[in-house]
């Protein structure tokens, strides 16, 4: 049978591939072409053959469970890639660059004089009550005064279709080794594709990344020794860590393969004895970085290991601390903070959102809360949240009480109505919803991946992109057309 | 390569070797004592005793009867070194290396490990053990196959092959040791016939019996399996083939001095030493002066190569 496109739903939500009414987008206009000429069959054979390719190339993530210990489930991916015209992307790119590049001027800023606050413009109590501000970090000064070397933000795309920044994931942002990989993929799979399209490369991230940590190291020497530091094999992103410990050609270490000197430099324990180590692409999170100063249980971590950052011996990325400007209550300031460092307005849009510390916004949260999402500061992966319009009057009410506790804990922003792309389900395609993240590193320059990772909810009507709950990925392409 | 990675390979192929030994001797004594009598058949004891476990066997059991010993040498929680103890051990150190190594490698492992696991049971059976230890042999045997002709010639591979034959060179001595001190009481008359029987068995634990006859060309015989198992440097299981292919490894390898000394002293000692004329109380003190150098080299090893942190737990050991 032929995948019917005419009756695919396009409505309520804004279909990235298909206009309101069914006709393909610009951009879309080849794949769409492509799609008519195929039935379904063949569409569920491709996607067979690229789980299996997925297999083969041996692309995981990792699930722990008390029974196996770890288990690696293959990532599941939809063969449909997602497009997106470079003439918009040129312009997401601008504003991501801008976005990061206030945060790193703000993240610095709080840790030296914190202009910001006394100018008025964030209030004291926003950061006094941050769990992610690092009182250890005040007055380092890290290379080029960046704080946060890679930054994975995640866009969406509202029904008018606008694209929003929903978040900003400044500690150890995972997910551009499924980017790089399911390119690979859908090359194997959907070669002709290719033929009509020439997607703009992204494998180059690898090295835009190498060259970035190795420009921050201390030591000026021609090959610095940049490591990636993984909290080890029972973490969910191992994979990423290995991959691109091997893509950059790196040691991928643990922190018992490290230890810090007298003279608090950073060596690691080779075959040969210690060797220097100048950079550390740490993909551990703060609290377990340094038993020194901050969990003192910590077996992941270094000890001394931020005794040698502070002494400019070793450089880290992201620097520890920058996770103060990822709290979900900072995020509603961003655009203040862009007009304050840099005097510009934001490119990229925020989604609006009610910040619960102040009175007039809190009373309007309270009043509408069947309406709205209600986002605590400082978790991820969607933990604690309140989805209003899908919520009982007993969740409201408890909602109600958290929020009235601790006002300062919470935001609130509209309920989105998310983009869908074309998604292979069962016979034929179906709208599924999205986001996207794309990654931008900062050090001497400054890089934005060619799209990123698109993260699709696979399940009917769910919003939910996590690989752990039901989630999967899709191909990005920017297209020049 | 960070030592954490060198000591986990070193460890993994240790393991792997261990299991395959361990699987060799239970077969081969199963079928010797088809062909002893029962008065003077030895039984199940000294098989423990070769793995060095007799304590940790007597606390779990009060008989050395064939499933007690069966059963602790194939899976029993309380030995370290039993078949199943040893491939999970494998595993793990396999499991944080596995970027370093063949994809294929860590699948064979998982594969080996899982039919070891999972079919347990069968192994207890009469009926079933010998299928079950053949597919524990040729398991290992895989591994090494697709090691050797898929790695890399670099520090990996060295580490590994290390690994492989200074457990193999251990397990040979402690075969030798057990089956010629434990195995028969003091030689005499009536136990005479059986005395070829035996050595045949020691023999075929390491696969040597076809290689013992194209080579020696004599019948078997204790003076000239010792020198067979102990000097000769073309049979892959024998002590000094071991310690030669180890001695190759670690000649890639630098700062070496202390092991490469400490090898060619207990070569030396190998091939200068009248094996076939010791006496058993004098080859049992021989042997033990070979255990206590293999000791020795581990420990150099992991002075040279493994540095660990303080306090903190190295590759599972």
């Amino acid at each position: 049978m032929q995948i019917d496109l005419k009756h695919y739903p396009t409505k309520p939500f804004y279909d990235e591939m298909l206009s309101g009414t069914n006709r393909a987008r610009s951009y879309a206009k080849r794949l769409v072409q492509h799609l008519r000429r195929m039935d379904n069959d063949e569409l569920a054979s491709r996607q067979t053959a690229a789980e299996l390719a997925i297999k083969e190339m041996g692309i995981t993530f990792t699930v722990y469970t008390q029974n196996d210990g770890a288990i690696d489930r293959t990532w599941p991916f939809d063969i449909l890639p997602r497009i997106l015209p470079k003439s918009e992307w040129d312009i997401v790119g601008k504003g991501l660059k801008q976005r990061v590049q206030a945060l790193n001027l703000f993240i610095n800023d709080l840790y030296h004089d914190q202009k910001i606050i006394k100018d008025g413009v964030l209030p004291a109590e926003v950061l006094e009550s941050s769990k992610n501000f690092r009182p250890q970090c005040v007055g380092v000064t890290p290379p080029f005064g960046v704080w946060a070397h890679i930054c994975g933000s995640d866009l969406v795309r509202d029904r008018d279709g606008t694209l929003y920044v929903l978040e900003d994931n400044l500690r150890v942002p995972s997910g551009v080794s499924y980017m790089l990989e399911n390119r690979l993929v859908t090359k194997r799979i959907f070669p002709e594709l290719f033929d009509d399209y020439a997607p703009l490369p992204v494998d180059d991230y690898p090295n835009y990344l190498f060259d970035m940590l190795s420009d921050l190291s201390p030591r000026k020497v021609d090959q610095p020794e940049v490591v990636v530091l993984t909290p080890g094999i029972y973490n969910s992103a191992y994979f990423e860590h290995s991959y691109l410990a091997q893509q950059m050609g790196c040691e991928l270490v643990e922190g018992r393969d490290l230890f810090v000197n007298k003279k608090d430099e950073v060596y690691m324990r080779t075959v040969y004895g210690p060797q220097r180590v100048d950079v550390i692409y740490r993909r551990i999170d703060d609290e377990f970085l340094d038993p020194e100063v901050f969990k003192k249980d910590s077996m992941l971590g270094v000890p001394g290991l931020i005794r040698a950052w502070k002494a400019g011996k070793v450089s880290l990325a992201n620097a520890p601390g920058a996770g103060v400007a990822d709290d979900k209550v900072i995020y509603a300031f961003v655009p203040d903070i862009i007009r304050y460092y840099l005097s510009e307005e934001p490119i990229v849009p925020n989604v609006p959102t009610y910040r619960c510390m102040y009175k007039q916004e809190r009373d309007y949260v309270l009043a509408h809360l069947d309406e709205l999402v209600v986002k605590p500061a400082n978790e991820s992966g969607g933990y604690g949240m309140l989805m209003g319009p899908m919520s009982t009057r007993a969740e409201r009410q408890k909602f109600e009480r958290l929020i009235r506790r601790n006002p300062r804990n919470y935001i609130a922003q509209p309920t989105l109505g998310i983009s869908t792309v074309p998604t292979v389900i069962g016979e034929g395609v179906s709208p599924r919803h999205v986001d996207l993240r794309p990654f931008v590193l900062s050090g001497k320059h400054t890089h934005v991946t060619m799209g990123g990772l698109t993260r699709v909810a696979l399940k009917k009507d769910s919003l939910v992109v996590n690989s752990s709950q039901g989630g999967g990925s899709k191909d990005t392409w920017i297209v020049d057309v | 390569m960070l030592s954490r990675v060198a000591e986990n390979l070193y460890w993994m192929a240790r393991y792997i070797e261990r299991a395959e030994n361990t699987a060799r001797l239970i077969n081969v004594n199963a079928f010797l004592l088809f062909d002893l009598p029962a008065g003077i058949a030895p039984g199940w004891q000294p098989i423990v005793a070769i793995s060095g476990m007799d304590e940790a066997f007597s606390k779990r059991y009060t008989e050395y009867s064939e499933r007690n010993c069966v059963k602790f040498l194939l899976g029993d929680s309380e030995n370290p070194s039993s078949v199943i103890a040893s491939l999970a051990a494998a595993r793990e150190n396999c499991r944080t290396v596995r970027e370093i190594l063949p994809r294929l490698i860590w699948e064979a492992l998982t594969e080996l490990y899982l039919f070891a696991k999972e079919n347990a049971a069968s192994g207890l059976t009469k009926k079933g053990r010998h299928a079950y230890l053949k597919g524990v042999i040729e398991g290992s045997q895989k591994i090494s196959g697709i090691l050797n002709s898929t790695l890399m010639r670099d520090e990996a591979y060295h580490f590994i092959r290390i690994g492989r034959h200074l457990e193999r060179a251990d397990m040979t001595s402690r075969i030798l040791d057990v089956r010629t001190v434990n195995l028969l009481p003091e030689e005499t008359p009536e136990l005479r016939p059986f005395e070829t029987i035996q050595w045949m068995s020691v023999l075929k634990t390491l696969t040597g019996y076809n290689a013992y006859r194209r080579k020696k060309q004599t019948r078997v015989q204790r003076k000239v399996v010792l020198s067979f198992l102990l000097q000769d440097s073309t049979f892959p299981r024998s002590v000094t083939f071991s310690l030669e292919a180890l001695q190759h490894s670690l000649l890639t390898l630098k700062n070496n001095d202390l092991l490469l000394a400490s090898v060619s002293r207990l070569l030396k000692k190998l091939a200068t030493t009248d094996v076939g004329d010791l006496k058993q109380q004098e080859l049992h003190s021989f042997i033990d002066e070979l255990q206590l150098s293999f000791i020795r080299i581990n420990q150099l090893l992991a002075e040279t190569y493994f540095f660990r942190a303080k306090g903190r737990q190295g590759a599972l050991a």
